[in-house]
């Protein structure tokens, strides 16, 4: 018993190299992130950054990063929506032919990707507007938001639905009170894999917008790389973390498994 | 219930208009990188391949993709197994989530953490121009541990966990039992892992773009030079990059064909 006690330590022990490395490249960082936040440039606690957010510059940023990835989230749901449940009511090989062709365009390069759409905008004639930055978004989240729908929609049982127009539901009927609650955890993970990085993406409001609005994003690339304020971009980043951890919360309020990770890729 | 051949017809309408919104941008780009209108349609191509700086930053992709991939998958394994073998479920779920921090926290706030890290251990050696190739490495292992961490642990879970004791008890060292019987069964586990590892490597943009310093890129070149128009030679590159994408893709569903097909099979057994 003891020579297995032993070989189980020693076996734990493995993992020890990816704890330490996670300590210190993830946990402690994320710690550097929250001391910047409460200090000034010579180390001092400050609450000035944060105070700094609440200037109408700063806050007119976060209300137009926000509104845009709404928007952009609410497209990807009405068009992603119905994809996902067409697709989920293929045949085997045509739901696999799907799924290929949906992640294809996601195994471009996003800065590629996002260059690809520039073309695309530009020879349509609405380049460089919020609109094409609207259209970047959407064109590389969609697949975040069809994904997990899809999923929680084939999960269902199609019995469920003989069942409810067994019972006189009209298809309408149908689709409110059976598809819809029932592929909410899809729908609420969708969103929030659409709407974070929406907000946080740097790249396509640059380039697609025109630099026409800044996202948060933008503004913590800014202060990082250009003018070196790590301060207020720290700030910045732990109002992303806040937005992660809400929905995180709300996501778990919806899901009772833990199979979305598998999503992810 | 019936449907009707018009609400199919319309179906498959959306789900083409919605293809076509997906490979529009990408039939653009590849037309772009011909040049119908010169002398040689492959003016963008040769540009490309004299380009040096296109070229060392290729390079540099891979060199940092396959060096990261491998530390990755060799932790992230380890890892994986050790967690494993974990008995008290609150470590788990500690270490789990962490795990989970790199993965749902956005890029850019991972990007961050990281050059405040790297900005305080060079502040503490008094290094002044720190960035480059040592810190883009550590950041690309960092985000690309978990990945491989949760493609191999579901494997070790359906692994009987009697087997590597059975080889033990059987008088191998705990070393040899892992590599004789509790490797082959978590292969395609850590091959998948490394793939995506690899995969995230090259396709990073946001995390190299912080921590990368001048250390060159395939991204970040592009980035860099897609700023003031786009030359003619990066659309031959993306194109060249999709192809190859497209190459890898279709070879690797030729390959894993069986593995899914059995996998279609244990489902229905269920």
């Amino acid at each position: 018993m003891s020579r297995r006690g032993g070989r189980h330590l020693l076996q734990k022990l493995i993992s020890a190299p990816y704890i330490v490395w996670s300590v210190i490249f993830v946990v402690f960082p994320l710690f550097m992130v929250i001391y910047y936040t409460f200090t000034d440039g010579n180390g001092k606690f400050t609450m000035s950054n944060l105070a700094e957010l609440g200037t109408s510059e700063n806050v007119s940023v976060m209300m137009i990063s926000i509104a845009i990835a709404l928007i952009a989230t609410v497209a990807c749901l009405v068009v992603g929506y119905p994809l996902a449940y067409l697709i989920s009511k293929m045949s085997n090989s045509g739901r696999n032919a799907m799924m290929l062709l949906m992640m294809l365009p996601m195994w471009v390069n996003f800065v590629i990707r996002t260059n690809a759409i520039y073309i695309l905008t530009e020879a349509l004639g609405f380049s460089e507007t919020y609109t094409a930055a609207v259209v970047g978004m959407v064109y590389n989240f969609l697949p975040y938001m069809v994904l997990p729908i899809y999923s929680a929609i084939s999960k269902l049982d199609n019995s469920l639905f003989e069942a409810a127009y067994d019972l006189g539901c009209t298809k309408f009927a149908v689709l409110r009170k059976v598809l819809f609650p029932l592929s909410m955890p899809g729908v609420v993970s969708g969103i929030t894999m659409v709407f974070v990085p929406s907000i946080s993406t740097f790249y396509i409001s640059q380039k697609l917008g025109g630099g026409m609005f800044a996202t948060v994003g933008d503004k913590i690339e800014g202060l990082f790389m250009l003018t070196n304020n790590y301060n207020l971009g720290s700030a910045f980043s732990i109002i992303l973390l806040v937005l992660i951890i809400i929905s995180m919360a709300i996501m778990s309020k919806f899901t009772t498994d833990d199979d979305e990770g598998g999503l992810l890729l | 219930m019936m449907k009707s051949r018009k609400g199919t017809l319309l179906n498959l309408f959306y789900v083409g208009l919605v293809l076509l919104f997906l490979y529009s941008p990408i039939a653009l780009l590849i037309y772009r990188s011909f040049d119908f209108g010169g002398d040689n349609v492959f003016a963008a191509y040769k540009d490309f391949f004299m380009n040096t700086a296109a070229k060392e930053a290729l390079e540099n992709s891979i060199i940092i993709a396959i060096i990261s991939a491998c530390v990755a998958t060799v932790i992230g394994t380890a890892a994986a197994v050790g967690i494993s073998k974990y008995k008290s479920r609150r470590a788990k779920s500690a270490v789990m989530l962490i795990t989970s921090i790199p993965m749902t926290s956005p890029d850019i706030v991972m990007a961050v953490s990281l050059v405040l890290l790297f900005g305080l251990v060079f502040a503490i050696v008094n290094v002044n121009d720190f960035l480059g190739f040592w810190t883009l490495l550590i950041s690309h292992i960092t985000f690309e541990i978990p990945y491989v961490l949760l493609s191999v642990l579901p494997k070790i879970n359906q692994m009987d966990e009697n087997l590597p004791q059975a080889a033990m008890d059987l008088g191998c060292k705990p070393l040899k039992a892992f590599f004789k019987v509790e490797l082959p069964a978590i292969k395609t586990g850590v091959l998948t892992g490394f793939f995506m590892a690899f995969t995230l490597s090259i396709d990073d943009f946001v995390i190299s773009r912080f921590t990368a310093g001048s250390y060159n890129t395939l991204p970040l070149f592009i980035y860099s030079a897609a700023r003031k128009g786009i030359p003619d030679y990066i659309y031959a590159l993306s194109t060249i990059i999709f192809v190859g994408v497209l190459l890898v893709l279709i070879l690797k569903n030729f390959i894993s064909s069986k593995d899914i097909y059995s996998k279609v099979r244990g489902k229905k057994k269920r």
